[in-house]
């Protein structure tokens, strides 16, 4: 079974706890900045909002590399970057729709979500569900169940 | 060693920024935060210094915990000699700012002397520098902190800042970080503000590597968190209503102070409530609230954003106002609200959203108000005086002396000075509401004695978050005692207060106390700070920062006097709910709590009690 990041930003609070597993998972250390999810605030709206990379299964990114720096985990379906192929082009960073790819002038590489060989750090760290890893095939069924309970009551509503 | 193990020291005088290895002896004894840069500052100002002189200092301090994944891990504390109490202040805030510190290198900021012209600090990992804050002089937090992070082209930089209330003086002014956080109390922003010192933007990207024993606290911290998570105030009621929760509750106990503590009962409670923001409201069809809100690292997220009323008076053809914002929390509706006998929600947020955007501090500046209202009501100050009608109730009132006070103009300049200075110059200094010139927060003393003792002996002036007895007395955490009795709260506010100097240490927010003990506390910093942390250390290491505090403020001229609560509310009983009939137990409580601590009669440290805590 391939599984998803599934991400339910009405449920984000901002405490940035994914980002903390994330930098940590993947450096051993505690710092957002070099988190590759990002929660992003939108102030004046009251909304915040977790991004990351969705691992298309068509990956411009991995297209894009001209030294097949990028591989697809067949296990988890996770586009990964193989920092010693890696020369920090950045053609990927253009490629990419969605800018999850992004270059790290620390090391001259790229870095994307990797879904951590299949146990995300960032899931399991957040508190209130934001961020869950489900079945592919089954990332808007929440939504959908949610939408159908309210259609059911609009339907009795006005009977 | 969660300690970085970097002091930043910016002597403003001369305008030069120095890196120096903090006192690793010292964070053995003062762990970090509030008792580490306590320690520093005691060491090094005379505690006869004026507080808005160059020779105070001002120390911006993360705690061994700030910038990791432990619970609400994202505190910083600015530590000073208040500008509004004259006594040692602490003011404590969450947000964002404090873990990037943390991740630029620093355990804290040293500031000292004063700078010719405004200027304000950048940081971007060990770059530290001064830089010209001309164009930002007079101008918002809000204002200050979008500016600054367009002309550093990062959107992820920090910022902390004093408003127009730090620029004018206004006893009470805060320094605001992430739009809507404050360190709060005590008038830490108008110190600043004396310094010329505009703001603080700080980016970090090295992050916290120096985790004692990692897996350990990782374990550590994922135990804590399910604590957190299971518990009904810390999993359910504060992420759901905020710190508002409290309003109905506490107005049903008798001990919501109103109309500047003249009555214990507020009769528009509701309209001011948790419940009330989320509520539709008739004109626009949407709740106040929009969701709740987390700082750095919280698994809490007690925080409020809300959305004003568009076609509320207060904030007509004010766009600026009508996009999310923070607020309302407890403290702000009770003092702007209850205090004031004013029951409009939407014209408490605008006054709220005021004190965030210029920078001062909702609790003062409210329970200034009261006092204001209540000389009115007198006819000690006349409606030409104020510049406007001001009874008590009035809507109109609070939110025009918001304006007033956050530019510094008219009247408001008056009401900048806090309640105590207001009273004394109208001759009726028993008028103010405050224990050392701060206002009391929103418990009443005569429903919930325990919060008459702590009131009295906090080191910082009145304040709830020096030993928030209201967990016991009305929700009994850890234990239920009656709130209306005085046996025994002496003992209590000793141990809330030892306890809570070491949470303030730590890097982590109070609130935790509603789920956490020490012993949930201790495991965690165990594993992230060398040292044998054990339950008996903290024990010992947060007696010992409150005894330093109190020295500190028996240097700087406080005694045992100051050690009481205003007259009102040891004469004028309750005239309502279940207190009724009773006064503060003050004069009972103090003498027992003085001989639990160790103290004399005229609440100095005895030789014996310093010697056993090495001070």
């Amino acid at each position: 079974m391939q599984k998803s990041l599934h991400i339910d930003a009405n449920k984000c609070t901002g405490c940035l706890q994914c980002e903390m597993a994330c930098s940590y998972e993947n450096y051993g250390v505690f710092i957002t900045a070099k988190s590759r999810i990002k929660i992003f605030d939108f102030e004046n709206e009251g909304r915040k909002v977790p991004y990351t990379c969705t691992q298309c299964a068509e990956a411009w990114c991995l297209m894009a590399c001209p030294v097949d720096a990028i591989r697809l985990d067949a296990v988890t379906g996770a586009k990964v970057v193989n920092e010693a192929t890696c020369v920090g082009c950045k053609v990927c960073t253009i490629a990419c729709p969605f800018g999850t790819i992004n270059y790290v002038a620390a090391t001259g590489k790229v870095q994307k979500c990797d879904l951590c060989d299949g146990d995300p750090a960032c899931a399991t760290a957040c508190p209130t569900g934001a961020i869950t890893y489900v079945d592919a095939d089954w990332t808007g069924f929440d939504k959908m169940r949610a939408w159908a309970g309210k259609t059911d009551n609009a339907t009795r509503a006005s009977a | 060693m969660a300690w970085t193990r970097n002091v930043l020291r910016v002597d403003l005088t001369n305008g030069t920024c120095k890196s120096e290895p903090l006192n690793m002896e010292w964070a053995q004894q003062y762990l970090g935060q509030r008792g580490l840069a306590t320690k520093y500052f005691v060491s090094e100002v005379d505690p006869k210094v004026d507080p808005l002189s160059p020779a105070n200092k001002m120390i911006m301090t993360t705690g061994p915990l700030t910038g990791t994944p432990v619970s609400t891990g994202g505190r910083y504390s600015v530590v000073t000699k208040g500008a509004l109490t004259g006594a040692i202040a602490c003011s404590n805030s969450g947000g964002y700012f404090g873990a990037e510190l943390k991740f630029a290198g620093w355990d804290m900021i040293i500031f000292e002397g004063k700078s010719l012209k405004p200027v304000y600090l950048s940081i971007v990992n060990d770059q530290a520098e001064l830089k010209d804050a001309a164009h930002l002089w007079g101008k918002s937090t809000w204002h200050t902190e979008e500016t600054i992070k367009k002309e550093h082209q990062d959107p992820l930089t920090r910022v902390c800042s004093i408003g127009r209330a730090g620029e004018n003086g206004v006893m009470y002014a805060c320094i605001i970080n992430d739009l809507h956080r404050a360190a709060g109390r005590s008038g830490v922003g108008t110190v600043m503000g004396s310094k010329n010192l505009k703001a603080v933007a700080v980016r970090g990207t090295n992050g916290v590597s120096t985790i004692r024993d990692p897996k350990a606290f990782m374990a550590a911290t994922v135990a804590a968190k399910k604590v957190l998570a299971d518990n009904a105030v810390t999993g359910q009621g504060l992420p759901t209503y905020g710190t508002q929760v409290l309003m109905n509750v506490i107005n049903e106990m008798g001990a919501l102070p109103t109309r500047n503590h003249r009555d214990v009962q507020f009769e528009e409670a509701r309209k001011i409530s948790a419940e009330a923001m989320a509520e539709k409201r008739p004109s626009d069809g949407k709740s106040h609230l929009v969701t709740n809100n987390a700082c750095f690292g919280c698994t809490i997220a007690c925080g409020r954003i809300s959305k004003i009323d568009e076609t509320h008076f207060s904030v007509v053809n004010k766009p600026e106002y009508w996009g999310a914002s923070g607020g309302l929390e407890y403290e702000a509706a009770w003092a702007l609200g209850a205090a004031n006998g004013v029951g409009d929600l939407e014209a408490l947020q605008y006054a709220n959203l005021l004190c965030n955007e210029e920078g001062f501090d909702p609790i003062s500046f409210g329970a200034t108000v009261g006092a204001a209202m209540e000389l009115y009501e007198l006819g000690i100050l006349t409606k030409e005086q104020i510049g406007m009608e001001a009874p008590f109730g009035s809507a109109k009132a609070v939110c025009e002396m918001a304006e007033m006070t956050a530019r510094g103009e008219g009247f408001g300049k008056e009401l900048g000075q806090g309640s105590a200075r207001l009273c004394e110059k109208y001759g009726r200094p028993d008028l103010s509401m405050t224990v050392k010139k701060q206002e009391f927060p929103a418990y009443d003393s005569r429903a919930i004695q325990g919060m008459g003792l702590t009131y009295a002996t906090s080191n910082r002036g009145a304040c709830h978050l020096r030993s928030y007895t209201v967990a016991s007395e009305v929700l009994g955490i850890p234990f239920k005692t009656d709130p209306l009795v005085t046996e025994g709260k002496a003992g209590l506010v000793k141990a809330f207060q030892d306890a809570t100097s070491v949470f303030d240490s730590a890097g982590v927010c109070v609130f935790t106390t509603f789920a956490w003990s020490l012993a949930d506390l201790q495991p965690q910093l165990d594993a992230a700070c060398e040292g044998n942390w054990t339950m008996e250390k903290l024990a010992e290491v947060g007696e010992r920062i409150y005894n330093m505090e109190r020295l500190f403020n028996n240097a700087a001229g406080f005694t045992a006097k100051d050690d009481d609560l205003p007259p009102r509310l040891k004469t004028e009983a309750a005239k309502t709910g279940p207190a009724k009939g009773l006064v503060s137990g003050i004069d009972k409580m103090r003498p027992e709590y003085y001989q639990l601590r160790g103290w004399d009669e005229q609440g100095v440290p005895s030789k014996e009690t310093l010697g056993r805590l090495g001070l």
